[in-house]
């Protein structure tokens, strides 16, 4: 980890655990986040991009478990930590901001008295300097007359009005890191630009790290500086925003860059990555997305994808790149040379 | 919010007016003569039809009924058959009492479900859980003079914490009223209790799958901050539904317990005034729990809007 990262995560697993078996959802995951930086984690739904969120949050559901790896927060490895430990952090120095703006509010409470409320927490202020804090805060994520909107309940706002109000609680305690899990996707396309207008703009004035969760790579384009884009909780590709969208590797990736609808060409039909994702008790032995790859060869689906690196940290987990591509095309089958190989070709043209 | 409270006011009205037609035909409906019971089973046919013409009994239904509604509009509920003393008279002695041990009871009900109701969903699968649904359900299943019974065994005769039966009036002796009252305050409201604990425990369980519970421990508030600041209050507007119901049957009267533990209140006054035919203070009373319903109601609905701000108080269709 160097020391600029705000957050390392290393060789992560999470599952879920009941009485008999654990099931595994995240398999071994490695990405981190620079200080100042906006990763944006993409994958369809089910492939373990919210599951990662919670995990660093510490909020995993009761039977959710990381089973293995390391979250490293300013050095820290966040899974030793105990929930008392993990309350301090929690809101404070790392916040979070979730879908559904409608729903993530208390209904019963004034949205004034919600934002204080962390800002009692964490910066032990008075009631009446956490109001005015508050007020702060509601104007800087845009909010008009915010001396009167602290006294509303969250029904009598917009649903782009109650994500910034989210958007203000999570920045409240000025955190180091925050996370944002599709905090538009419930939102209308015009209030979703704002959203993440504001988004970029408070993280260039409060110097903090995003974690962004979406499936939209419209956003990604808007927001990312990384990207990491995950298939059934493994990471496939990882790489800055610009050569993703310029040289997408992985098969994957370049299936979704693929279905997103483009104006200026005429398209009878839009690609679509055939399929969907295998459940987790289903997944193939080798490369997860071998089930729906169109250049899946029988090694893929026995043997896992060794990861190949190009420029700039560009990172493919895929046989395709690999310097014995053709030979494992045309064997289908690998051996442990061919392996040795694999591991150590590199990303050309990235 | 002052349409709201007009339009419940002329509601109750309606049905207080609804209620004392119902009441005033069954009762009329009853068998037995008033007259012949008033002068007892010897009297001469003459003399039971004097008295009939004198207390109005032989007028056509509708003209008694207009009779006795318009004294009720003025206040004045009749006299008693029996003994003629003033049925307000006979309602000012009763309803403190019932009044007193619904509050207790109620009292009691609270002090067990809240703290059962937040352990039980927080604790959801433990041993603590199926403690207090096993009491829950023992105490639903329980009948009244079964427990009323049992308590008198265990904490009058065997330990003799508290006097088995009897009523003190609370201005008289604090001390002994409260203690005469505790044992059918129990009977009372451990049913309440157990129907409040079910009902806080689901309705909880409910609220803490919400997502502002999640931003709530995302925001760094422990378990407690994040039951006790975001869920409880979420979870209250059932436990209130039926609290206010049940309440409401309180002032109807407990007729079981508190013939069990002699407390003369409500519940005993209407079965010994039907028993004896004595259709005024049976009208009065009646008139009196559907007026304590509706009132309950009312402030049911009051409290629904205290709790929860989306649910506004408006004179027009909801």
């Amino acid at each position: 980890m160097s020391s600029k990262d705000q957050l390392a995560v290393k060789n992560l697993h999470v599952g879920f655990q009941n009485k008999k078996s654990f099931t595994k959802i995240i398999d071994g995951i490695n990405f981190s986040v620079k200080k100042g930086e906006t990763l944006c984690i993409v994958g369809e739904s089910g492939c373990g991009k919210s599951l990662t969120s919670l995990s660093i949050m510490g909020l995993l559901p009761k039977t959710g478990k990381v089973s293995e790896g390391e979250i490293l927060f300013d050095g820290q490895d966040l899974t030793g930590l105990n929930e008392k430990q993990m309350s301090k952090i929690r809101g404070n120095e790392i916040s979070m901001i979730f879908q559904e703006p409608m729903t993530s509010l208390n209904p019963v409470h004034k949205i004034g008295w919600q934002i204080s409320e962390s800002i009692v927490l964490h910066q032990k202020l008075s009631k009446k300097q956490a109001e005015e804090k508050a007020i702060d805060m509601l104007k800087l994520v845009g909010i008009p007359s915010p001396d009167k909107r602290i006294h509303q309940y969250p029904h009598e706002l917009s649903g782009g009005m109650r994500q910034r109000v989210m958007i203000a609680m999570a920045l409240s305690c000025n955190p180091k890191l925050l996370i944002a899990d599709e905090p538009t996707t419930a939102l209308d396309v015009t209030i979703q630009a704002q959203i993440l207008e504001l988004m970029n703009k408070l993280k260039t004035e409060l110097h903090m790290s995003i974690i962004m969760i979406t499936h939209d790579l419209g956003v990604v384009s808007e927001i990312a500086d990384k990207v990491l884009v995950m298939y059934a909780g493994k990471v496939v590709e990882y790489s800055d925003v610009k050569t993703l969208f310029a040289n997408p590797q992985h098969p994957y990736t370049q299936g979704l860059i693929e279905s997103i609808p483009k104006l200026n060409e005429e398209q009878d039909e839009l690609p679509i990555i055939k399929g969907s994702v295998p459940s987790p008790d289903e997944m193939p032995k080798g490369c997860r997305f071998s089930t729906r790859c169109p250049y899946a060869t029988n090694a893929c689906f026995n043997e896992v994808p060794p990861m190949i690196s190009g420029e700039a940290g560009h990172q493919v987990h895929c046989w395709k790149y690999t310097e014995c591509w053709e030979i494992v095309e045309k064997e289908g089958l690998i051996d442990a040379g061919m392996r040795e190989t694999a591991a150590a070709s590199q990303l050309i043209g990235s | 919010m002052v349409s709201f409270i007009l339009r419940r006011l002329g509601l109750m009205v309606v049905i207080l007016f609804i209620v004392s037609v119902i009441i005033f035909s069954l009762v009329n409906v009853l068998p037995g003569d008033p007259a012949l019971l008033k002068l007892g089973q010897e009297a001469s046919p003459e003399a039971v039809e004097k008295l009939r013409i004198e207390m109005g009994l032989n007028d056509p239904l509708y003209v008694q009924y207009f009779n006795w509604i318009s004294n009720v509009i003025q206040g004045d509920l009749g006299r008693s058959y029996i003994d003629n003393t003033a049925v307000t008279e006979i309602l000012k002695q009763k309803i403190p009492v019932t009044l007193q041990l619904t509050v207790i009871s109620f009292f009691v009900a609270i002090l067990i479900a809240l703290p059962a109701g937040i352990i039980s969903a927080s604790r959801k699968g433990t041993l603590w859980d199926y403690s207090s649904t096993l009491f829950a359900l023992s105490g639903v299943s329980i009948p009244p003079f079964f427990l009323g019974i049992l308590l008198i065994f265990i904490f009058s005769i065997g330990l003799g914490w508290f006097p088995p039966s009897g009523y003190t009036p609370f201005w008289q002796d604090p001390m002994r009223s409260l203690m005469l009252m505790i044992l059918p305050a129990i009977t009372v409201g451990i049913r309440l209790s157990a129907e409040l604990t079910r009902m806080l425990r689901s309705s909880l369980l409910e609220v803490l799958q919400s997502e502002y519970i999640r931003t709530g421990y995302a925001k760094g508030l422990r378990e407690k901050g994040v039951i006790f600041k975001h869920a409880l209050r979420n979870a209250m507007i059932p436990v209130i539904t039926v609290s206010g119901l049940q309440v409401g049957s309180f002032l109807g009267g407990a007729v079981i317990t508190e013939t069990i533990f002699a407390v003369p209140g409500l519940g005993q006054l209407v079965v010994n005034s039907i028993l004896t035919r004595d259709f005024p203070v049976v009208q009065g009373a009646v008139m009196f729990m559907a007026f304590a319903v509706v009132f309950i109601n009312f402030t049911v609905d009051m409290l629904y809007s205290v709790l929860d701000p989306r649910i506004k108080l408006s004179g027009g269709a909801k």
